[in-house]
């Protein structure tokens, strides 16, 4: 995983011996991806789903995300666990702001996706990707709770990827990256702005011909 | 050769300052090589529970309470004091007993206070 200094074989022949080769990048990523704390909050029947994840049975202290902090300032993972209304989507967006970086969300359920059965309605926003970025997806109306893990699997996979230095190095490490996101407000008949352009890319739909 | 035996308070007080400092000024070279800072209005904004926090907080109280509290000193407090004073009446020196005279001169004087108010009325 880091590039070139220590080829892939001699690593292993090492580790056979008993050497443990590593590098700052792969420490700092293994201790991440190991203790994600993610913000305690739910908002809609998906977060029973979450709760379950979290109890016993499914466990998520396994994967080092049982630490559920009911303070932003301490979260390194908001699950978007329910609908959104438009009532509470500044809230989450002010949320998401006060978290520290380095910083991740996964958007739980098809309502936290697009709005999911009430996408028709007037008062529920149609994705929270529409103000912050999502890292993770999981579809379903609830998703089940190995969905929730698979999801955090998916994400404890993203942050081991993510460099130090160089190019494509992670968001949270690269000071023209911002960290916080315009809190949208309530105009005359939506939230204004509808969408943040910077964050939300709807996907475009290409007709062939 | 015995060590001082201070030597083990030496040690275990530069440990205990070890402890906090390292991870602290590691940190800091974490934020100073890598991370940058990103601090801005929200995220440094007081209240952290997703509402934005309105007007001041050095705001004054109505203190429409003080009543309430004259009135509980007066029946449940005083009670407290007056019980081991009934009990070791016949033993009490002149000084405690004027003590304890000038205490509740102090709560009747509360209690007066109080009536007058119209405290003591049953609400209609
Ligand atoms: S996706 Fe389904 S289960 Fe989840 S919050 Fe929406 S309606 Fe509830």
């Amino acid at each position: 995983m880091s590039e070139g200094q220590i080829d892939e074989a001699l690593r292993s022949e090492l580790q056979r011996q008993g050497v443990w080769v590593t590098s700052m990048q792969e420490l700092y990523n293994w201790g991440r991806k190991n203790s994600i704390w993610p913000l305690q909050f739910g908002l809609a029947c998906c977060a029973i789903e979450m709760i379950a994840t979290a109890a016993s049975r499914y466990d998520i202290a396994r994967f080092g995300g049982e630490i559920f902090r009911p303070s932003p300032r301490q979260a390194d993972l908001m699950i978007v666990a329910g609908t959104v209304t438009k009532k509470m989507a500044p809230q989450i967006v002010r949320l998401y702001n006060q978290m520290p970086d380095p910083k991740y969300v996964i958007s739980m359920g098809a309502c936290a996706i697009s709005g999911g059965p009430f996408k028709q309605g007037y008062n529920v926003l149609k994705g929270i990707d529409r103000y912050i970025p999502v890292d993770v997806y999981i579809p379903g109306c609830p998703p089940r709770p190995e969905a929730l893990l698979h999801a955090f699997m998916e994400l404890q996979r993203k942050i081991d990827s993510q460099k130090l230095t160089g190019a494509g190095k992670a968001e949270h490490l690269d000071a023209k990256q911002p960290s916080e996101f315009p809190v949208p407000a309530f105009g005359e008949h939506d939230l204004q702005p509808p969408a943040n352009p910077d964050v939300y890319h709807p996907p475009v739909l290409e007709r062939q011909s | 050769m015995t060590p001082n035996p201070y030597l083990f308070i030496v040690i275990f007080v530069a440990v205990a300052l070890a402890f906090p400092l390292l991870p602290l000024g590691l940190a800091w070279l974490w934020r100073r090589f890598f991370q940058p800072p990103k601090p801005g209005v929200q995220k440094n904004a007081i209240y952290e529970c997703g509402v934005e926090s309105i007007g001041e907080a050095q705001i004054q109280f109505r203190s429409q309470y003080y009543l309430y509290a004259i009135i509980f000193l007066i029946f449940d407090v005083e009670a407290i004091f007056l019980v081991p004073f009934a009990v070791a009446f016949t033993g009490l020196p002149v000084g405690a007993f004027i003590a304890i005279l000038v205490f509740l001169l102090l709560l009747i004087e509360g209690l007066v206070w109080a009536w007058g108010k119209g405290c003591l009325n049953w609400a209609r």
